[in-house]
């Protein structure tokens, strides 16, 4: 019997919580995630598990490359994540991290549609459960945000899975086509989570409410979970092209305005989803090594990035741009592991984002789409405006705001330095990284043209920053976004309308009211018991009226 | 003079000048590069000399400038969710 990986997390987070000592839940919370990566490499190809559930044949649990790639990816996580937050005070976050990423899991190691979905809500409920233990209002409304949008995006899914079923007859999670209605609600479903539009607000709306610590484990799981659903479910899919292509600008464009630093990163991974969103939609065998791989190395300099945010939030107190500056005077552990997380998203060579990322360019080029190629150009030199050196920029060094916090624990330092090695060490020696890939990889990233076309891309973009840092000064402001319709303008038209609702539906209980009063009164004139119904007749006015009948149907029979 | 001394040696005004001059030697070296190196255009102006590092200037600052005049649009203070800070 081969264990599930997946379930090892889900049941230990259920038990987590309720262990006796800090130090024994502290423990556990990083002896789980590890003994799932151990069981993640236990999994064998094809289907490892089956369960007849009424008359469908589920799998639960089947392996093969892409599977293991990313719940490796997802354990390792976990793991730093539960390091990470050793520290945190509260005693549901990190057992609904590691539910989540059971669920992520168990959305990885799915062979049948509705495996995916079940872990798919258990996903968003535990995910919910981590923006909510931050305990503050605004991470409580912001959650309930988030859940709405993710169970729409459920049922979207379940609509679609069912419709899917009941035409192909098959509940087996392979490559699908969008061509039939069924087909195109799956594809919406795992948009959602992917963060795409028009739905892209809910990431950078939830995940910057969450703890100091909760956020890391949020940026990893349900939009790579996305990406690998649709690795799995829609590779070569054009429109995802322009999906992703439309992801891409719209992180750059929203971090570019925005002040809250982990509110820029949480736009910035709506931008790197996109560019995996791209290689789906491109579809060769080199587009989906990269967006595999691109999705394993943005887990990693993701979380790097929200753990050196999330060390300066926890010794500062304050996430805006306009609140920090200068802190790597007195954090110059997190200042650099936060730098390296910029450079490795920056895909700066010899970093892990550029072993990746630059495998999606290639297979652009390959193809001959010129415009995915530029766009994608384009978006390399603006991710490292946006995310590169602005966030170090404005949280490290900029003005002084006159902080001097320390470092943060050792705890918290760990993962860090741990997680730049990893970023770095990829960068330097992608062979473990390209052999875990779904297909061959027949790429060598480093030859001096890429290398020096790529450092021209980046630092000139860096020369773009500094040159026109008066048009990025940073202000008290937030961006409007679509979710402004659920956020603003649905409850304004309920304000506006309760009045005048209240007004009719005043009306109509006065006239119904009105109305039955007076079918009452006619009621009892007419059968009350001085009515003219309820008086008692003689005989003879009975035979009187019989014969007025008679006479008017015969006088009516002879009319023509 | 006192100042400078007092301030951290990365924030002091010759650091960042030497800063500004290392930078835009590196620029400079980052185009030179392109003549040593062999570039293989998948499009034809992709060879184009400093392709990428105009293409990459020129990109960045029409992004800043979109998203400038995106933000005259879209812009509010961040109190403007009410529940939100």
């Amino acid at each position: 019997m081969i264990l599930h990986p997946a379930l090892i997390l889900v049941l230990g987070a259920l038990v987590l919580p309720w262990l006796p000592h800090r130090g024994a839940r502290q423990a556990a919370s990083l002896a789980l995630p590890l003994a799932a990566l151990w069981a993640v490499w236990q999994v064998p190809d094809g289907s490892a598990w089956q369960l007849h559930f009424l008359d469908y044949t589920l799998t639960p649990l089947a392996g093969d490359k892409l599977t293991r790639l990313f719940a490796t990816i997802f354990a390792l996580m976990a793991a730093a994540g539960a390091l990470f937050a050793l520290r945190q005070e509260s005693r549901v976050e990190v057992p609904a991290a590691l539910f989540y990423a059971g669920s992520a899991m168990g959305v990885a190691f799915a062979g049948d549609l509705i495996t995916v979905f079940i872990f798919w809500e258990l996903m968003a409920i535990a995910s919910t459960l981590v923006i909510w233990s931050a305990g503050s209002r605004a991470s409580y409304s912001a959650s309930m945000r988030y859940l709405s949008i993710h169970l729409l995006g459920g049922v979207v899914l379940m609509a679609g899975i069912a419709g899917h079923v009941a035409a192909t007859g098959s509940l087996a999670f392979t490559h699908m086509t969008p061509d039939s209605g069924a087909s195109w609600l799956i594809l919406a479903g795992f948009l959602v989570n992917a963060g795409a539009p028009p739905l892209s607000a809910w990431l950078p709306d939830a995940y910057p409410e969450a703890s100091w610590s909760g956020t890391v484990f949020l940026s990893a799981f349900t939009t790579k979970t996305a990406v690998y659903v649709l690795l799995r479910g829609f590779p070569g899919t054009e429109l995802l092209i322009w999906v992703g292509m439309f992801m891409i600008f719209y992180g750059i464009v929203y971090a570019l305005l925005e002040n809250d630093m982990r509110r820029i990163l949480a736009y910035s991974i709506v931008n790197q989803v996109g560019f995996m969103v791209v290689g789906i939609g491109i579809g060769t065998e080199m587009a989906l090594n990269g967006a595999a791989a691109h999705a394993f190395a943005h887990i990693i300099y993701k979380a790097l990035l929200l753990m050196s945010a999330g060390s300066v939030l926890y010794r500062t107190g304050r996430r805006k741009c306009t609140d920090l500056g200068g802190l790597f005077q007195s954090m110059p552990v997190t200042a650099v592991c936060g730098i390296i997380g910029a450079l490795a998203i920056s895909s700066f060579p010899w970093t892990s984002g550029f072993v990746s990322k630059s495998m999606i360019s290639q297979a652009a080029g390959d193809e001959h789409l010129q415009y995915v190629w530029l766009g994608l150009a384009a978006a390399s030199a603006g991710v490292f405006l946006h995310a590169g050196i602005k966030f170090p920029w404005f949280v490290f060094f900029q003005k002084d705001s006159g902080l001097r916090p320390a470092d943060p624990p050792a705890s918290m330092q760990i993962p860090m330095i741990l997680f730049s090695a990893l970023c770095i060490g990829l960068g330097l020696f992608p062979a473990p990284l390209y052999a875990l890939l779904p297909f061959e990889v027949n790429y060598a990233p480093y030859s001096g043209a890429h290398v020096v076309t790529q450092l021209q891309l980046l630092l000139f973009s860096g020369l773009a920053f500094f040159v026109m840092l008066g048009f990025l000064k940073r202000t008290l402001t937030i961006s409007l976004d679509l979710d402004w319709f659920y956020r603003m303008f649905a409850p304004r038209l309920v304000n506006l309308l309760t009045p005048l609702l209240t007004g009719v539906i005043a009306g109509l209980e006065r006239t119904a009211a009105s109305v039955a009063q007076r079918a009452g009164k006619t009621l009892h004139r007419h059968h009350g018991p001085q009515g003219a119904l309820a008086r008692t007749w003689p005989t003879g006015s009975m035979a009187f009226w019989t014969v007025v009948m008679l006479l008017a149907w015969l006088a009516l029979y002879y009319l023509p | 003079m006192r100042e400078s001394t007092e301030k951290h040696w990365l924030l002091r005004p010759k650091t960042i000048t030497l800063l500004w001059r290392v930078f835009i030697a590196i620029l400079a070296a980052t185009v030179i590069a392109e003549r040593v190196v062999h570039l293989h255009p998948h499009f034809g102006f992709d060879g184009w000399f400093g392709f990428h590092a105009w293409y990459g200037f020129l990109a960045c600052a029409a992004m800043i400038i979109f998203a400038k005049g995106l933000g005259l649009l879209i812009k509010r203070p961040d109190t403007y969710y009410g529940d939100d800070q």
